[in-house]
């Protein structure tokens, strides 16, 4: 791509980027307001006193007596100064839970990606070489599977296998809270606690990525690049990596954009099944204790997320893929 | 019809599919035939393991049979499935037809409005609705089809584009046939393959969620759901496996059989395409 024409681009994604998240936030406030019982009716219920006089004064505190557009440009005011406002169970800013515990849930996450890309486009690849033989119908099968099986189930039998059966590896928690360790023992513990959640949130997308993958490989290989390549004598090996491979890669990276949302989303599921301390059971225990500022608040913080990793593959699209039309 | 039959039944994975629907239908279906009474009541010692007491697939911690509970969870299951399926049909069918059609500023808005759904986390946006909702089989249905016509709107979008400008769409025009008429009667039925393969995997995609919903405890509190099943077993995992393995089984191969079929469909109905990747 053109160096030149790189910052408008960045540009108009960045502002596209901006309005979404305004329309989220604006979301976000419809979806308060359209909760059975009013705001104020909620707080004091949460904090266990519901008479006239205190709903009024709570009313007016949180100035829900003011008309609804006025109401709207607070939030807004408030969201954008990312203020995500106050859990009233945990007596807390929900921006503060929420920053709390996102390291866990970026380690999480990050873990899984990886090797779901890692290992879905090595099988797909593999599979791809192999079109028609037993391998390649393994691979198929085992990404049918996947693609079948729920998230939090996988888990379960993970759990099932590796620490109830085999004792091999802890299923709870994101380290030994019996032991106190620093440096390195406590990466150590760290890392074998990731294994099975990183493992049962990897599984399905690596089976999405080795589907993705065989399907553009086949593609890209009955290409005329790919038969001038061979003709010139390049190396069979060189031909897969250099030519097919690379090109191939071009919709993962695409899908993988697409898919952040639903990783994040699956997170809630596998740190809840292992207890990981991420967002994602910041969500489940707020789902059970109906805190809806802190529901409300995952929401918009993994919105938010989504719109920031989509926008790095699009920059990372539009750099590795000179033919990208950089428009809109 | 028998040439779509023999099209469908050449891959053999799809014959299977739709043995397996079948067989999950069909217990849905006689589910109170099978196991009188509710699902919810008491019917032997609690921690039975299967085959004990009489019981197929052993009971829960309170004594429940799993197996009755993973009949009638398949009500359930098929429910959500199919009535979410058809709701986010109906809106994404609606959407990209106008926007197909119309074109201009029409498309360019329904694409922003599709472009947003489909940025935001539809998981977390599902709890969030079901949630405030409160949960229900209704709250749930309308939560799952929220979060699931944009890719519909998008294959409509596409196929009337293409289906727009042809010369049987142009003859209707100049015969002076209504916009409406049109979309209904000549573009819409000649759009529909596409549309049927995407159904049966959206079915499919819908079952999942409505089971990790109810896994999360956001299952309709009158109706016993296999995602519940699961829920409630994973705190006894270590002492009862058969609470939480049965119910995921349920699950798999409904999911799967339902993806086996919409490939069975998809090849039947476009004899010309390969197979293409599992994504779109």
């Amino acid at each position: 791509m053109d160096a030149s024409r790189l910052p408008g681009f960045l540009l108009r994604r960045l502002l596209k980027s901006a309005l979404v998240i305004v329309a989220i936030a604006i979301c976000n406030f419809l979806l308060i307001h359209a909760a059975p019982g009013d705001p104020a009716s909620v707080i004091a219920g949460q904090s266990g006193s519901a008479d006239p006089q205190f709903m009024e004064q709570l009313r007016h505190q949180f100035g829900l007596d003011r008309p609804l557009h006025v109401q709207l440009g607070i939030y807004l005011r408030d969201v954008l100064t990312l203020d995500l406002g106050f859990s009233h169970r945990q007596q807390m800013p929900v921006a503060t839970l929420i920053l709390d515990r996102l390291p866990a849930t970026l380690l999480l996450t990050g873990a899984a990606f990886l090797l779901a890309v890692s290992g879905g486009v090595a099988l797909g690849a593999l599979a791809a070489r192999r079109a028609g033989t037993w391998a390649d119908s393994a691979i198929t099968a085992l990404a049918l599977t996947f693609y079948a099986t729920p998230l939090f189930w996988v888990g379960l039998m993970l759990v099932l296998l590796f620490s109830v059966q085999l004792e091999w590896l802890p299923s709870f928690g994101m380290s030994d809270p019996g032991l106190d360790l620093h440096g390195p023992a406590l990466w150590w513990d760290v890392a074998q606690h990731l294994v099975l959640p990183a493992l049962t949130l990897g599984l399905f997308y690596l089976a999405v990525y080795a589907r993705l993958t065989r399907a553009t490989m086949l593609e890209v290989a009955d290409q005329d690049f790919v038969k001038t390549a061979r003709a010139k004598g390049v190396p069979e090996g060189r031909i897969l990596r250099a030519h097919i491979l690379r090109n191939a890669l071009l919709p993962v990276i695409t899908f993988a954009g697409i898919q952040a949302g639903q990783l994040i989303g699956g997170s809630i599921l596998v740190e809840t099944v292992f207890a990981w301390p991420g967002i994602g059971r910041l969500a489940f225990d707020a789902l059970l204790a109906r805190d809806y500022a802190v529901l409300l608040g995952v929401f918009f913080c993994t919105s938010v997320m989504v719109i920031v990793l989509n926008l790095a593959t699009d920059l990372l699209y539009a750099v590795v893929d000179p033919r990208v039309e950089v428009t809109g | 019809m028998s040439a779509f039959l023999r099209r469908f039944a050449r891959n053999r994975g799809a014959v299977v599919g739709a043995v397996l629907l079948v067989l999950v239908i069909g217990m849905a279906l006689f589910a109170p035939l099978l196991f009188p009474g509710s699902p919810w009541d008491m019917a032997g010692a609690p921690f039975q393991p299967p085959g004990e007491d009489g019981m197929l697939l052993g009971t829960d911690s309170l004594g429940r049979d799993v197996a009755a509970g993973i009949a009638y969870g398949a009500q359930v299951s098929l429910i959500v499935g199919a009535v979410s399926t058809a709701v986010a049909l109906l809106i994404g069918v609606a959407l990209g037809a106008v926007a197909g059609y119309l074109g201009g500023w029409a498309d360019d808005a329904i694409m922003r409005f599709t472009e947003f759904f489909q940025t935001i986390p539809s998981f977390v946006l599902a709890i969030l609705l079901v949630a405030i909702f409160t949960p229900s089989i209704a709250s749930i249905i309308v939560a799952i089809a929220v979060v699931s016509w944009p890719p519909v709107t998008r294959v409509v979008r596409a196929e009337f584009l293409s289906l727009r400008n042809r010369e049987f769409v142009q003859a209707a025009e100049v015969l002076g046939k209504r916009p409406l008429a049109i979309v209904l009667t000549d573009i819409l039925p000649n759009a529909l393959s596409p549309i049927i393969v995407l159904a049966s995997l959206m079915t499919a995609t819908a079952i999942l969620l409505e089971s990790s919903l109810s896994f999360l405890g956001l299952g309709d509190p009158n109706m016993m759901s296999w995602g519940f099943l699961i829920g409630s077993g994973r705190s006894v995992i270590r002492l009862a496996w058969w609470m939480s393995v049965f119910p995921g089984l349920a699950i798999f191969l409904t999911v799967l059989a339902l993806n086996l079929v919409g490939e069975g469909l998809s090849d039947a109905l476009n004899p010309r395409l390969r197979k293409r990747g599992a994504a779109h």
